[in-house]
Formats: structure tokens, C-alpha cells, sequence
């Protein structure tokens, strides 16, 4: 069926949207079909969120219209939006932890009978909706203690439970591993099959390719390309978003490897890793890979004190024991968090605050000198490319932004060993490219670097050697042109020849 | 209050709110008692002020820090009773002099550390929730205040009190001990806040312990200095009061703790933690402390009003502050 013919059921035309004497949007356009999957892609600040929010009635447009079904309307709110049947699921969950599947589905429309809930239908109605996502998940269970792909399914299931026949979702597959991605987009599939519009952001255009059979483009606040999914492979479509050529995305691996950097022998973190073991040298990108719990950042919390953990570690030759955070920082080992909103920045505090907090020491001697502060700012954001108003808290800052203002942070404290986890998580494809460029620089400079992550590519591209994980122990190693993704996922998932690890003395 | 719905941006509201009640409380009391703004008048409202407004600045950063302090008022009175009690002892050893009023103001600042200390330690190390350990030590200091008075009141001797009477009644170029001593607090307190790692460090652990750990923050220390600073400034509080009064009982310090937490919040403090001022808690003192005062100087609205209109103050205050919130 000619996507042309049907009429979308949700629809820009034309829109815009301004924020006081700033444009963000320029005259966007972009059809919802019923029964097809629209990929929304575009580099951070390329006014991705701002569509999103108008479609679905979160903010208004400051010109053009909004069409549901053909015809011009304007949502007040969200609410109204909703009651059309158009749901939006944001990249943050909004689930209550303490509450069981059911309850989270039925929160704000609960089941009665007479003055009481009617927990047994809720929790009927709850498995009817899951089941109909093929997802098992026992609807008594606490949200707390379910995947992050089976929280996206409840928060699908909830979307369903409205009656939902347009289904948005903004980077529904950014803290999911490879496997609970493949779960979700078999998801898709089936709504998509039930004859729901859905469209979806994601930085992972593999996925786009996969599954997304319209496609819209955006940069710098325009759409740049729109139209059937298959017109595009993953190449263009990074080109259209960068809008420039994007020759390599890895620099080469050209640093010089010194002299042992950290070795680590017999480390456990309880609970999480046993028996972990390594060395790094200076000047060497190591990749760490893995799936999702498979102790990866654990082991490595474990080592910058941040986790209870005991073990062998020597940092240029010398035995050390780290028991908290500032003795691996004294030490020169820094680690630079996967959670960049909850564990790596003060979102409710300005960029200054926030880029000297980890070597306040450097800046204050009894009193801060504000101005070094401001001049290291400055440095900050011309040397990582941050953009954005000074003036901001940091929470209003874009992922990629504030992901440069954490490396910033962490650079400002001069680690010779630092461990980067999750470098990219959530950021567009050219900020990705810097950040790359970055961390083979600082491995140029003979820095001795750890890159963990869940993107195989990513792994593979960056790192001179790529140790895998597995069930909180190290499955193997892989180097050169033996780092091959399927090389790293029969290792990861522990099929197929273990290759044998020499113990490195 | 007119005044200040008309600044219309939320955000300036919290910082020019305070300083607003506070001038139109002043107008309001000069118009009302010719007397209110006489030196005799402003002197004791300051110096009223000093023993909450000391202890309130040591609070500001407790709050800031995401943490709370219930014990003080009680700690202030068993510090009180102990000072008492060590001077007595030491009276017929050492007579009456500099030495003794010395020893019960070393007495006074090194119980003060210590009990700060202890609730320190319960929080940083035991991992306690502050609500509860200092829940806990405010009924302990309570209950041993009235055990060392035995149920009546401690009383410092007559003559010694006469000879330390002027570290609260005497003063220097006109301005008395307490607001003295008072003064400086709050200048060492906001230039600790303000410019220090120190201050720094507890604005980030109150806006987000997690990420003041990965960001190398010794977290557990600087808590617990907030809870030591707090004692020994509880400490300096006593050394002002008891020769004020001269004795201690089990109704000394009565819910000053809640007046030094109401001080902070009036003031701007984030309750929660994250953002803290020590000027602004000052503004919060004075504004408390000027209520009482004029209802007593007034007969508009019966004094014993007093705990109401600060109630609503305080509410006030509040609503202000969560404004500033969602004001986006």
C-alpha cells in the first residue's frame, strides 16, 4: 500500500515554534500514516523534542498547523492530545518504582468497584495488554525490579490501555542492550501490524534501517530529507543529519603505547566481579565490552573506590589500595560515569559550578578564585566544542552538550588513567565524531584510557585491545582484526570457542 | 506584600521577598511605637536574635548539605547545665576570675564539637537518616539536662554570675558581646559559603550526593563538619546565654531548634538542600525575632499570637519558595 494514498492520521504542516526572538522550528512538515513506522532522526538541538512536544500537545506551535486526521486542531494541553488517542513515551521513564506493573498501568484511570479498586480486573486487564506486546512480565511484580526493556513495554502497555492509535517514543532503545532492542522492535512490528502510527527518535540508525519505513531528517531546526525509509542507507542518512561528509568516524589508532599505565590482578567487587584481571598501558585505548550486566561498570567503579572491591592493583608499577573516590583521583585515575544526569552532573547548577567541582582544589586556595573558574570555562568550551548558554542550570543543556561538559570536568582534574563509561550514550552522530577524536587524542598525549560500552562499533573502532565481559568475569580478549562484533558477541553471550586467556603477568 | 507580588519574575522573588517583609516589619513597627527604633530597642532585638541567629548560620549549612539538626535547643541546654555545673565545681579550687569563665567557655565549645561530632558520626558512618539520629540525641540532651538539674534548675553561682554578666549585658564601642560575636559568625559564615570549596562542596552535596561522590567530594566529611561546625557554634551560642540567665533547666532552649530551621527556610534556604545563604537566614532571625517584638511594643494583637504569625511566616515563606520551582 502507497504510503501517499491514506491520509496521515497526525500531521505538521508548516510548523514553526518560537521561544521568545528564537526560532527553533522552521515550517516543518511531517505525516503520521496509521499502520506505519516513522523514524524521526537529527542531531541534538536539531528540533527533534520540539516536534515531538508539538504533536503531542505539549506545546503549541507559534505558526502552522496540527492536523489529526486531516483535519486543523489545536491540544491545550497534553491531555487533550491523549484523549485522541496519541501517547507520548519520553526517553526518562514515568513509572513509580514501588508500584507493581499493574498499578503503574492503571495509574490515573483505576479500575473501582463501588468504593474500592478492582485489582483482579486491573491486573486481567494488565496481562491482556502484555500479552498482546508478548511480554510475560507477571503484573504483580514491583517496577523496580523489572529490565529496562520490560519498563518500555509497560510504558507501551500503558499507552495502549488509552486507546492509543498514534504511539511516540523518544529514544526508546538508548538504555536498552542489543537483545531487549530486538524484543522492542519486534514490538513495534506487532503495533505497527495492529495498525498503530508509530514514530520513533533514536542516534542508531542500524535500527532506523530496520524498522522504520518512513523517514524524516531534521537539521538545525528544518527538515532536510523526508520519505520512504528504504530510499536511505545508514551512510546518507548520518551525511543528511551532519550535513557535511562524514569520511571516518573512528581517527586513527596511531598513539604510541609506553610504559604499564595500571595492571590489575585477582579484583573483585562482590556481588558484581571476580577474579578480574588487566593491564593498560600509557598511551592505550582499552575497550571494555559486554552485555548489560555483565559487571562491566561495576569492576571499574570497584577500582576508582567507588564500590566496595578488594584486589591486586598497581598503578606505574606501585601497589595501591582505593578505597574511596578522591585516593583513585590523587592517584590519577579518574572515572567518568555512564549516568551522566544522576551521577555525573549538578542538572539545577550552572556550567562553572559544575566543571570545577571535581579539582575545586585547583581553583580555591581558602577562597575560590571565580576567575580562574571563568577562564577554565571559557578554555572548557572552546577546546570540547560546548554549546549553549552560560547562563543556564545544566539540566537545560542538550545530551551531547552535557556529556562534553562532563569529559570537560573530568579533564580539568588531569587523570593519566581515565575510564570512560558509556561515551556516547544518547548523543548524535557528530557529537559522537568528537568525542571520539577526543579520547584518541588524550591517548595521544599518553594518557592510558578504558572506554566501556554497549556499542560493539563503538568498541571496535576506538580501542587497541577489547577485553569482553561476562557474568562479572573476563571472557577473552580480542585484538586487531580479531575484534570482530561477532567475535566480541560469541564471547559476551559465552558460545562458541572461549579463546584461551594468557594470564598477564 | 504588595510590594512584592509586583516584582514580577519568580526568581528574584525568593531573594527580594525576605529583605521586602523585613523593611515593611521595621516600617510597620516604627509607625506603630515611637520607640521601636531607639538604640535601647534595636540593641535588644539584635541581641535576642544573636543565640538563634548563631546557631541558624551553623543550620544553613547542616540544610544545605541536605541534611537537619533537631537537637540543638536541647544540646544548648545540657551544654548550659554542664557549664554551669564544671564552673560550680571548679569555683572553690579556682575562685572567681578569668580563669574559670575561660575554663566554662572551653567547657561549652569542646561539648558542643563532641556532640556534633556524635550526631556526625551517626549520619556520615552509620548511614543513618539525620531526621532520626537527631530525633534521637535531641531527647537524650533533653532528658540529661533535667537529670543533671535533678528535675529543678541549675543555677550558676551568685557572685561568678555577677563577675560573667557582662560577656551578655557589657559590650564594646557601644554594641554588646552577642551582637558582636553574632556579626562575625555571619560574616565568616557567608564568605564560608560563598567562597569556599567548603560552601561549594555543600550546595552539591545537598543538590545531589550521588553525583558529589563520582565528582571525588569526600561527601562523609564534609557532612560531618557541617554537624561539628553546627555544635561548636551551639556552643558559642550557650557561652552568650548563660550569663544572661545564669541557669539552666529542663525548658532552656526550648524549640530553638525549630526557630534556627524556621530562620533558614524564611531566609531562602532550599529545605531540601542544594542552595543556601547565610545573609538570607540572617533576614530570616531578624524577621522572627521583629514579629515578637512588636506585638509585645503593640497592643493591635495579643503577643500570645506570637507562635501564629510566625507559623504563617514561615508557611509563606515556603510557598514562595516551591514558586521558584516549577517557574520555568
Amino acid at each position: 500500500m502507497g504510503h501517499a494514498v491514506t491520509t496521515p492520521i497526525l500531521a505538521l504542516s508548516k510548523v514553526s515554534k518560537s521561544f521568545g526572538p528564537i526560532e527553533v522550528l522552521h515550517g516543518a512538515d511531517i505525516a503520521l500514516h496509521p499502520g506505519r513506522v516513522h523514524a524521526l532522526i537529527g542531531e541534538n538541538g536539531a528540533g527533534k523534542s520540539t516536534m515531538m512536544k508539538i504533536l503531542t500537545g505539549y506545546q503549541p506551535p507559534s505558526a502552522g498547523l496540527v492536523m489529526l486526521q486531516g483535519q486543523p486542531v489545536s491540544f491545550a494541553d497534553m491531555g487533550q492530545a491523549e484523549a485522541q488517542g496519541i501517547s507520548l513515551i519520553h526517553q526518562e521513564f514515568n513509572l513509580a518504582d514501588h508500584l507493581t506493573v499493574a498499578e503503574n498501568i492503571f495509574l490515573g484511570s483505576e479500575l473501582r468497584r463501588g468504593w474500592f479498586l478492582d485489582k483482579p480486573a486491573m491486573r486481567a486487564r494488565s496481562r491482556d495488554l502484555l500479552g498482546r506486546l508478548r511480554c510475560d512480565v507477571d503484573p504483580d511484580r514491583l517496577i523496580s525490579d523489572l529490565s529496562n526493556s520490560d519498563k518500555q513495554m509497560v510504558e507501551i502497555a500503558k499507552a495502549l490501555l488509552r486507546d492509543t492509535n498514534v504511539l511516540i517514543m523518544d529514544e526508546p532503545t538508548a538504555v536498552l542492550t542489543r537483545t531487549e532492542t530486538a524484543v522492542l522492535l519486534d514490538q513495534v512490528r506487532a503495533l505497527r501490524g495492529h495498525g498503530t502510527a508509530v514514530l520513533f527518535t533514536s542516534h542508531k540508525l542500524d535500527e532506523v534501517v530496520a524498522i522504520a519505513d518512513d523517514l524524516t531528517i531534521m537539521r538545525d531546526g528544518s527538515v532536510v530529507w523526508s520519505g520512504p525509509a528504504n530510499e536511505m542507507d545508514e551512510h546518507q542518512m548520518a551525511e543528511a543529519m551532519v550535513g557535511r561528509e562524514i569520511s571516518t568516524l573512528y581517527p586513527p589508532k596511531d598513539s604510541m603505547k609506553g610504559a604499564l599505565a595500571l595492571e590489575v590482578e585477582g579484583f573483585h567487587v562482590p556481588g558484581f566481579a571476580e577474579d578480574i584481571h588487566f593491564t593498560l598501558r600509557k598511551g592505550e585505548v582499552l575497550g571494555i565490552a559486554g552485555l548489560i550486566g555483565s559487571g562491566r561498570t561495576e569492576t571499574f567503579e570497584g577500582l576508582a573506590g567507588l564500590r566496595a572491591a578488594h584486589g591486586t592493583v598497581r598503578i606505574n608499577g606501585d601497589t595501591v589500595t582505593i578505597r574511596h573516590p578522591w585516593e583513585a583521583l590523587a592517584l590519577g585515575l579518574a572515572y567518568l560515569t555512564e549516568d551522566r544526569k544522576t551521577r555525573g552532573l549538578l542538572l539545577t547548577k550552572g556550567l562553572r559550578e559544575n566543571l570545577t567541582l571535581q579539582s575545586l582544589h585547583k581553583f580555591s586556595n581558602w577562597v575560590i578564585n571565580t576567575r580562574a573558574e571563568d577562564a577554565a570555562l571559557n578554555h572548557a568550551v572552546t577546546e570540547f566544542d560546548i554549546r549553549g548558554s552560560r547562563s543556564v542550570d545544566v539540566g537545560s543543556l542538550s545530551g551531547g552538550n552535557q556529556q562534553k561538559l562532563l569529559f570537560a570536568k573530568t579533564m580539568l582534574s588531569d587523570p593519566d588513567i581515565l575510564v570512560i563509561d558509556e561515551p556516547t550514550r544518547g548523543i548524535d552522530i557528530g557529537t559522537k565524531q568528537q568525542m571520539y577524536e577526543f579520547i584518541r587524542k588524550l591517548a595521544a598525549e599518553g594518557r592510558a584510557i578504558v572506554v566501556i560500552s554497549s556499542e560493539m562499533q563503538e568498541v571496535i573502532g576506538l580501542s587497541d585491545r577489547v577485553l569482553v565481559m561476562r557474568q562479572g568475569r573476563i571472557a577473552g580478549e580480542l585484538t586487531g582484526d580479531s575484534a570482530t562484533e561477532d567475535a566480541i558477541v560469541r564471547l559476551a553471550m559465552g558460545v562458541g570457542q572461549s579463546a584461551p586467556l594468557e594470564r598477564t603477568a | 506584600m504588595t510590594i512584592a507580588t509586583l516584582s514580577s519574575p519568580k526568581i528574584k522573588m525568593s531573594v527580594i521577598g525576605p529583605i521586602v517583609a523585613l523593611v515593611v516589619l521595621i516600617i510597620m513597627g516604627a509607625l506603630m511605637n515611637p520607640n521601636f527604633l531607639s538604640a535601647g530597642n534595636i540593641s535588644n532585638v539584635l541581641s535576642r536574635s544573636a543565640f538563634i541567629g548563631i546557631i541558624a548560620v551553623g543550620m544553613t549549612f547542616v540544610i544545605t548539605a541536605g541534611g537537619l539538626d533537631l537537637s540543638v535547643g536541647s544540646m544548648a541546654a545540657f551544654i548550659a547545665g554542664l557549664m554551669i555545673l564544671v564552673m560550680n565545681t571548679a569555683l572553690p579550687v579556682m575562685g572567681i576570675g578569668i580563669p574559670i569563665v575561660l575554663l566554662g567557655m572551653a567547657v561549652a565549645l569542646f561539648a558542643g564539637l563532641f556532640a556534633g561530632m556524635l550526631n556526625g558520626v551517626l549520619i556520615t558512618r552509620l548511614g543513618m537518616d539525620a531526621f532520626i539520629v537527631t530525633l534521637g540525641s535531641m531527647g537524650i540532651y533533653r532528658s540529661l539536662v533535667t537529670w543533671l538539674a535533678d528535675g529543678g534548675t541549675l543555677s550558676l553561682d551568685f557572685s561568678l554570675r555577677t563577675f560573667y554578666q557582662p560577656v551578655y549585658y557589657g559590650g564594646t564601642l557601644g554594641v554588646s558581646w552577642p551582637i558582636i560575636v553574632f556579626a562575625l559568625v555571619v560574616i565568616g559564615g557567608e564568605l564560608l559559603m560563598r567562597s569556599t570549596a567548603f560552601g561549594r562542596h555543600c550546595a552539591a552535596i545537598g543538590s545531589n550526593d550521588q553525583v558529589a561522590r563520582y565528582s571525588s567530594v569526600r561527601v562523609a566529611r564534609v557532612r560531618m563538619l557541617t554537624y561539628v561546625m553546627l555544635g561548636v557554634l551551639v556552643g558559642i551560642a550557650t557561652i552568650m546565654y548563660v550569663p544572661r540567665l545564669g541557669s539552666a533547666s529542663s525548658a532552656t532552649g526550648l524549640l530553638w531548634e525549630l526557630e534556627a530551621i524556621a530562620a533558614v527556610i524564611v531566609g531562602g534556604t532550599a529545605l531540601k538542600g542544594g542552595f543556601g545563604r547565610v545573609w538570607g537566614t540572617v533576614i530570616g532571625v531578624l524577621i522572627l525575632t521583629l514579629i515578637g517584638n512588636i506585638l509585645n511594643l503593640t497592643d493591635l494583637v495579643s503577643p500570645y499570637l506570637n507562635g501564629a504569625i510566625q507559623g504563617a511566616i514561615i508557611i509563606l515563606a515556603v510557598v514562595l519558595q516551591r514558586g521558584r520551582k516549577p517557574g520555568q
